[in-house]
């Protein structure tokens, strides 16, 4: 019986991480869509440039932890904006399918486009933190675990405090609210859908650091699949919901690792979309998701 | 209700005709370079998913972008029939097909609830969940692949192409097929005037499935072996990027597009990167300059040879 127990709760610990960076991710994806309603498809590949980034920053600049996830994070932010501005203003009034072919199209253009770039191999992680691990009872918690969900948590508590006490946060409010009204009053719109973009993305970077350090290697595909479940869980927290999207982060975190705990890790993408399926059958708008009726 | 045989229809049969033995020729001859006819091939297979994601996407107004999702099923349907039951190929590709179709029949009716970029993301999660149970199915060889033998020619693969594209046709220029494009145009409205829209919405998608499972059958009939990659989010990018470039709800631009990137493609072959990114590029600025893609809804027609020449039946004006 103890042995089951101890599997569970080291699954729970591994769900905790990874669902950190699930939830990190979902962040960018909710804030985007509450703000002008697109599903940033290239979402995961701005986390991918950000462990890029932060690559470069400990091996080439020979930086440590921090000042490496800050440079990531603000490399990142630069790009969602500068993606912002060329690929998804133009379209703000097309039609929706419209810009979500436009963000496929940008998607597609970093994979590959980085691909030119760095070159389609795999890139090894320095080791930044010291191999400690810590045997608590059975359990196995590695120094990574602990910086993963620490980091994480500091950076949805900072979110927090911005989107609510800040102004920038509460022109976001508004704007996500009501764009025309926010206009009227005298919100500059451009500029705050564009801090959503840079915020989101930044915080991407950060996934995609701790990812980067936490799985040793980066490689230019390597948003598409966490970028896609990311946004899994920002549907199943409710799309546009800011506490809804960590949820459903650390949710389907947990999930995963159990289905692999279970011996099924082939299986563990196709649960996520299952889920997704699941969750848009029963109740699309999500675990904290009120539902709206259309006006004709 | 016009005559049925005019003058454009007797045209493009002879185009056909023309194509078809122009090609069939130079095989016959032994003049065709291999790759030539591997592209060829290749043209068949994505004129027949092209347009039919055009008949979900374009005609009727939902967006899917798991097509890759149903040519998997056709083609795993059609390799188990051939290699493990010894049937004939068109039983097989029939087969493929059928399967093909029940799922998306089977996937319509839930998923057809939502409605834009959330049917988007649910067909994406559905293809890749096709995926991942053939990876996981050692009944057809998991992740190495299935080997099948080549049995398709180019005669097979050009009239099979010719009949999907004739029937998805007849199909949008029926009843059924208004009843689709006033689903696109404004599905309130159409409700309002009586179309069972989530009928219609599902013949679509099944239609749609079964025309992808057919394409899948071909493939793996021809191409040896078949891998769950293959079938990869790739995949049905690059069916939408035909039928967006050839503009969403015209069919002839859907064939056009299916030509001209399949092309395309194979002449980039060599450098898979540079053509992706060239690929998304276009489709960035082709959104944000002309989203309505090269011919719009419009048909690409032949009727200025002839008065009599047909009407569209898409054009909105």
């Amino acid at each position: 019986m103890g042995n089951v127990t101890e599997q569970v709760l080291q699954q729970i610990v591994n769900g905790l991480s990874l669902g950190s960076i699930y939830a990190l991710v979902a962040l960018g994806y909710t804030m985007v869509y509450g703000i002008i309603k697109l599903i940033n498809f290239a979402h995961g590949d701005v986390m991918m440039v950000g462990a890029y980034a932060g690559w470069f920053a400990t091996t080439t600049l020979h930086l440590s932890f921090i000042p490496a996830l800050l440079i990531a994070m603000v490399v990142s932010a630069i790009l969602g904006v500068l993606i912002e501005r060329i690929a998804y203003k133009p379209l703000r009034n097309a039609t929706r399918i419209a810009s979500l072919i436009t963000a496929i199209g940008v998607s597609f253009f970093l994979e590959y486009g980085g691909m030119l770039v760095v070159s389609p191999q795999m890139r090894t992680y320095p080791p930044v933190f010291p191999d400690t691990i810590w045997n608590v009872g059975g359990i196995i918690i590695k120094y990574g675990d602990i910086v993963m969900i620490l980091t994480s948590i500091i950076l949805m508590i900072l979110l927090h405090v911005i989107v609510k006490y800040s102004k920038i946060g509460k022109a976001m409010r508004a704007v996500s609210f009501d764009n025309e009204a926010a206009l009227l009053m005298g919100i500059n719109v451009n500029n705050t859908i564009s801090a959503t973009f840079a915020i989101g993305s930044a915080l991407a970077a950060a996934a995609g650091v701790l990812m980067g350090v936490y799985f040793n290697t980066i490689n230019p595909l390597m948003g598409i699949i966490p970028g896609l479940k990311a946004f899994v869980a920002a549907v199943l927290g409710g799309i546009g919901i800011i506490p809804g999207a960590m949820v459903g982060g650390f949710f389907l975190g947990l999930t995963e690792s159990f289905v692999s705990g279970l011996g099924a890790s082939t299986w563990r993408d196709a649960v996520a979309f299952l889920i997704l399926i699941l969750v848009l059958i029963i109740k699309p708008s999500g675990l904290f998701g009120k539902n709206i009726r259309e006006k004709v | 209700m016009g005559k049925r045989i005019n003058r454009q229809s007797v045209v493009t049969l002879l185009g056909v005709l023309l194509v078809y033995a122009i090609v069939q020729g130079s095989i016959l001859m032994d003049i065709l370079p291999p790759f030539v006819a591997l592209t060829l091939i290749q043209v068949c297979i994505f004129i027949i998913l092209s347009t039919s994601l055009n008949l979900i996407n374009g005609i009727t107004g939902q967006f899917s972008i798991g097509h890759a999702g149903f040519m998997a099923i056709g083609a795993y349907m059609a390799a188990i029939v051939v290699v493990k039951f010894q049937g004939p190929l068109m039983l097989a590709l029939l087969a493929g097909a059928l399967v093909s179709a029940l799922a998306g029949f089977l996937i319509g009716l839930p998923t057809l609830r939502l409605k834009g970029d959330y049917l988007a993301i649910a067909t994406l999660g559905f293809g890749e969940i096709v995926r991942i149970i053939f990876l996981n199915m050692e009944y057809v060889g998991g992740a190495s692949g299935f080997s099948v033998p080549k049995t398709i020619t180019w005669t097979w693969a050009f009239w099979l192409m010719v009949i999907s594209v004739i029937i998805i046709r007849n199909f949008i220029y029926s009843t059924h097929g208004r009843a689709c494009i006033s689903i696109r145009e404004n599905e309130i409205a159409a409700d309002v005037m009586g179309i069972n829209t989530t009928k219609y919405k599902i013949m679509a998608f099944t239609i749609g499935a079964f025309f992808a499972g057919l394409a899948g059958g071909i493939y793996a009939n021809y191409l040896y072996i078949i891998q769950p990659l293959t079938f990869s989010f790739l995949k049905s990018f690059d069916i939408l990027v035909m039928v967006v470039l050839g503009g969403l709800g015209s069919l002839t631009g859907s064939i056009l597009g299916a030509v001209v990137m399949t092309v395309v493609s194979a002449a980039l072959s060599g450098w898979p990167e540079w053509r992706l990114v060239i690929t998304a590029i276009l489709l960035i600025v082709m959104m944000i300059f002309r989203p309505k893609g090269l011919l719009g809804t419009k048909e690409f027609s032949l009727s200025f040879l002839g008065k009599k020449g047909e009407k569209n039946a898409s054009s909105k004006d």
